[in-house]
């Protein structure tokens, strides 16, 4: 339970806050409003500033969450508990139906989209007649514990903020997992995390769900808070806002969410309440002050306000260390492995009218380096994209260990044990070199999203961390294992991903330009980690610019040129086959 | 039926213009520019509080703005101020909004002729885009798309309760700017939406010049596609998001100039009828200027007849219409690696 203290210490002021004398009920109606918010906003920041999917349907979500149990309380008499599950549930259902739709669209169709939704959902709440329209639906009962009633917003107050509490944990504990790592890697691009195995359209559309149905929970508090719903509150205005509660805050952060929340929520009260004294009433004046105030905060911090906050504080949560004494179960290998691991045959691929690998052949064996070199443009990533399924193939097969892939996908390549590296970099800049590490572990742990929210996945993770940490070790690196990633510089970021391919527990490991960014020393270390491996019984097949480096490591050597295989053989038949030194020199020597 | 195809097409092609102007600011700034409905009111309400006699806020709001922009320009050019620089900003920033301000000054009490009105709105507005970028966007122009949305936002709060504080809470109308009108067969062309139908035409055309053939044109291209290659070859990508501005300001304007005689706007309106030509941007890709166009008349088509036939739902009608359109986007469109943030 350490570094959990800040946290237990905000739930005993928060828990005083109602008792604290002399506190106008004023703001503990505030106080409820903030936490209705910060639900919402909560989902924002796993959705938009975690997952990188931004939505401004989210007061939708709670629209559906609010009227359901408005429904259900009033037209059917369900008691508010019972109508708790309903809500949660219609909201979640909400979430697959418009998720199933909306969460493809990629970049900047996504909020677009949301905002259309947001729009026409709230003009649906509005005209429906067992919605009450535009009147809405009042006399909604209050929560009850068996004789209490919370009728009185210090009573509701409990019950909000316990929600928010536990949501605020739940939703720390999912991002510390192997699944919050899966949903951290989603906003740099999908290649990465898919060559590691993450089944990026599912992790999205899960973090769609959750951040939906925690609007459905704020939407059902807010029906048994303010007693009666109207479409009002749904609006595109309110989406906006709580996306805006979320950047204010700092979205990424859970914390920044419960600020942001609190942060706009006080300011628009302020503004509403003392500007019109200030300035005699003049129409909406606050919100043209709200508005001015939201821009210049943005461009003091523009990545939100707790980040700001937190690198205000003198110290620093230390990072934990992983127990390394822990052992992940090797991944399954089928016995007897045949000799011929990779059989590259006639793969082909074509952009248009251009042909980036023009029937190209080879194979990899069992414990051998092969070198894959030729000028800029000979192919050489296009082929390294075409055997791990980042593209399929125009024509031709590519098969491992016997078993033709068939333009499988990178989660199926890599389960077969190949893992990669690439040429430009994906690493996640903001997280830890040791949780870059972990992605590459991925498929070899098993704990699901909602173990880990209740942190039941903690000998799972534990086993994940321990191989990382190995592997991070293995490559050197352990002095940065908790730096974040993008304060390394570029080659021990290409290092990283080196370890990150090894978390696979691969046969056979595909290197795009390792050495590139390195200086002569890293380069011999990476020449003898690699060296270390193959002896240990892998494989591994590498681009490479560094003819020095090819031509000392690699026991075989294909050479592409303008997507064609010229030659292939030992580096020193290589060095002096007059084709190669054609393509290279551009003259028969 | 012929009418409402007719009324829609004339609503159509009002979002159609919004639309381009939107795509145009989003390639150039990333920006998504929500403030557009309010250049739109803008237009329309200076322009018809001008032809009544009136004096209208904007005219002072772009002189605020304008001081408040020199004082950014100063402040940014704090370590090199020189006479040619302060003078330049203060030329652009102080001077012409002064010199807007005087003249519709000098007009407001003497009845102008249309044109005059549309003109002296025409700069007004234009002035405000401009230093809106100036004040609110140029300072975030390095942040992500989303930090850039949000403050787009905060500056359509702002602008709109301004409009309310200028125009008031009554809906307004303003003269038409060609009378006449002819009939063929069924149909009745008014010189309006003859104007509007003309208006459009020519803008697209002209954008399409524009980007196709002047330098200009070509850098903001360049901006769009990549802010720092552009910077290197020497474009001051600050500039190109000006002039992104202006010419949206400028579209926002006029199409608030073009149908505040056809339709009454309030301060609010422009909210929704951006939005609408926002529809039309993102059916368009928020890339593609013809399909946009195309998409802009289908949105206006299909409200002019849900209007009709389910008023009640016209807006439900129209908003949803996206989730199929956005659905087959997303499946024509190939699997792009994105890695910006």
């Amino acid at each position: 339970m350490k570094g959990r203290w800040p946290i237990l210490l905000f739930a005993a002021v928060m828990a005083a806050i109602p008792h604290l004398p002399g506190m106008p009920p004023f703001w503990i109606v505030l106080s409820d409003n903030i936490g209705l918010s910060a639900l919402v906003a909560m989902g924002l920041v796993l959705l938009t500033g975690v997952g990188g999917l931004t939505s401004f349907g989210q007061a939708a979500f709670v629209g559906f969450g609010a009227y359901t149990s408005a429904v259900l309380t009033t037209a059917y008499g369900l008691s508010p508990w019972l109508s708790l599950p309903a809500s949660l549930l219609v909201s979640g259902l909400a979430a697959v139906l418009l998720g199933l739709v909306t969460v493809r669209l990629s970049g900047h169709y996504l909020p677009l989209g949301t905002i259309a939704w947001g729009l026409g959902l709230f003009y649906l709440f509005s005209k429906l007649e067992f919605l009450g329209r535009n009147d809405g639906i009042s006399a909604i009962p209050p929560l009850s514990i068996g004789p209490l009633k919370m009728l009185d917003p210090g009573a509701i107050y409990y019950a909000i903020w316990i929600a928010v509490l536990v949501c605020a944990l739940l939703t720390m504990n999912l991002l510390d997992s192997r699944t919050g790592r899966a949903i951290r890697a989603l906003r740099r691009g999908h290649v990465a995390a898919e060559a590691f195995g993450v089944q990026t359209p599912r992790a999205k559309l899960l973090v769609f769900i959750y951040a939906a149905v925690l609007a459905g929970l704020s939407g059902w508090l807010y029906a048994h808070f303010e007693r009666a719903v109207n479409p009002t509150p749904f609006g595109a205005q309110a989406g906006i806002e709580y996306l805006f509660i979320a950047v204010v805050g700092g979205a990424g952060y859970v914390w920044g969410g419960v600020l942001g929340a609190a942060i706009v929520v006080i300011l628009k009260e302020i503004l509403q309440s003392y500007l019109p004294l200030l300035l005699h009433g003049e129409g909406q004046l606050e919100t043209i002050v709200f508005g001015i105030l939201l821009v210049a905060l943005l461009q003091l911090a523009p990545t939100g306000v707790w980040p700001w906050l937190m690198s205000l504080l003198p110290f620093k949560p230390d990072g934990k260390r992983p127990d390394t004494s822990l052992t992940l179960p090797p991944r399954p290998r089928t016995p007897g492995e045949p000799n011929v691991l990779l059989q590259v045959d006639s793969a082909r691929k074509q952009f248009g009218g251009v042909v980036a690998v023009n029937d190209v052949s080879f194979d990899v064996q069992s414990r051998e380096i092969v070198a894959l070199i030729g000028p800029n443009g000979a192919g050489k990533s296009t082929t390294f994209n075409l055997i791990t399924g980042v593209l399929t193939a125009t024509s031709g097969t590519i098969s491992v260990l016997g078993r033709k892939l068939h333009n499988a996908p990178p989660q199926e390549v890599v389960k077969l044990g190949i893992s990669r590296t690439f040429q430009h970099v994906k690493l996640v800049p903001d997280m830890t070199v040791l949780e870059n590490v972990a992605i590459g572990a991925h498929l070899r742990g098993q704990a699901s999203a909602l173990a880990s929210m209740f942190r039941l996945d903690r000998a799972d993770e534990a086993r994940l961390l321990a191989e990382a940490a190995r592997q991070v070790d293995r490559v050197g690196l352990s002095g940065q294992i908790d730096q974040l990633a993008g304060s390394l510089s570029l080659g021990q970021q290409r290092i990283v991903e080196i370890a990150r391919a090894l978390c696979v527990d691969p046969m056979l490991l595909l290197l795009d330009e390792p050495a590139a960014g390195l200086r002569h020393m890293e380069k011999q270390q990476l020449a003898a980690l690699l060296r270390q491996l193959r002896d240990g019984g892998m494989s591994v097949l590498l681009v490479e610019h560094d003819m020095g480096f090819v031509m000392d490591l690699a026991d075989r050597v294909v050479v592409l040129d303008f997507g064609t295989k010229i030659a292939e053989g030992a580096p020193d038949a290589i060095k002096s086959n007059p084709e190669v030194i054609k393509a290279y020199l551009g003259v028969a020597a | 039926m012929l009418f409402l195809v007719q009324d829609g097409i004339t609503n159509g092609a009002i979002y159609a213009l919004l639309g381009l102007a939107l795509v145009l600011v989003f390639a150039v700034t990333r920006v998504i520019l929500i403030p557009q409905g309010e250049f739109v009111t803008y237009g329309a309400l200076t322009y018809a509080s001008l032809a009544s006699g009136q004096m209208p806020g904007t005219a002072k709001l772009a002189v605020a703005m304008g001081v408040a922009a020199f004082a950014f320009d100063l402040f940014a050019a704090r370590r090199s101020l020189h006479g040619p620089r302060v003078a330049r900003a203060f030329l652009v920033n102080i001077a012409l909004p002064c010199a807007v301000l005087a003249l519709t000054f000098f007009f407001v009490s003497r009845h102008p002729p249309a044109l005059v009105s549309v003109a002296l709105s025409l700069v007004i507005v234009a002035a405000i885009g401009l230093f809106l970028y100036r004040l609110a966007f140029q300072p975030l122009a390095h942040t992500s798309v989303l930090v850039l949305l949000i403050a787009s936002v905060g500056c359509h709060l702002a602008l709109q309760g301004l409009g309310l504080l200028f125009f008031g809470a009554e809906g307004q109308r303003g003269p038409t700017i060609a009378d006449t009108a002819l009939s063929a067969g069924p149909l009745r062309f008014t010189g309006q939406s003859i104007a509007v139908y003309g208006i459009t035409v020519a803008f697209i055309v002209a954008l399409w010049l524009f980007f196709g053939l002047t330098l200009y044109g070509k850098a903001l291209r360049a901006t769009a596609v990549n802010r720092l290659g552009a910077r290197l070859v020497g474009i001051r990508t600050s500039l190109s998001g000006q002039i992104a501005f202006l010419l949206a300001s400028v579209i926002g304007a006029l199409s608030g100039i073009l149908i505040v005689p056809i339709t009454t706007l309030y301060y609010d309106t422009g909210f929704l009828i951006g939005l609408k030509g926002f529809i039309a941007a993102i059916i368009g890709g928020l890339v593609s200027y013809p399909l946009t166009a195309v998409a802009a008349l289908m949105v206006g088509i299909v409200e002019s007849f849900s209007s009709f036939y389910a008023s009640n739902f016209k807006e439900v009608i129209v908003f949803m219409l996206l989730v199929p359109m956005l659905l087959l986007r997303s499946l024509a469109a190939p699997a792009v690696e994105e890695e910006k943030d």
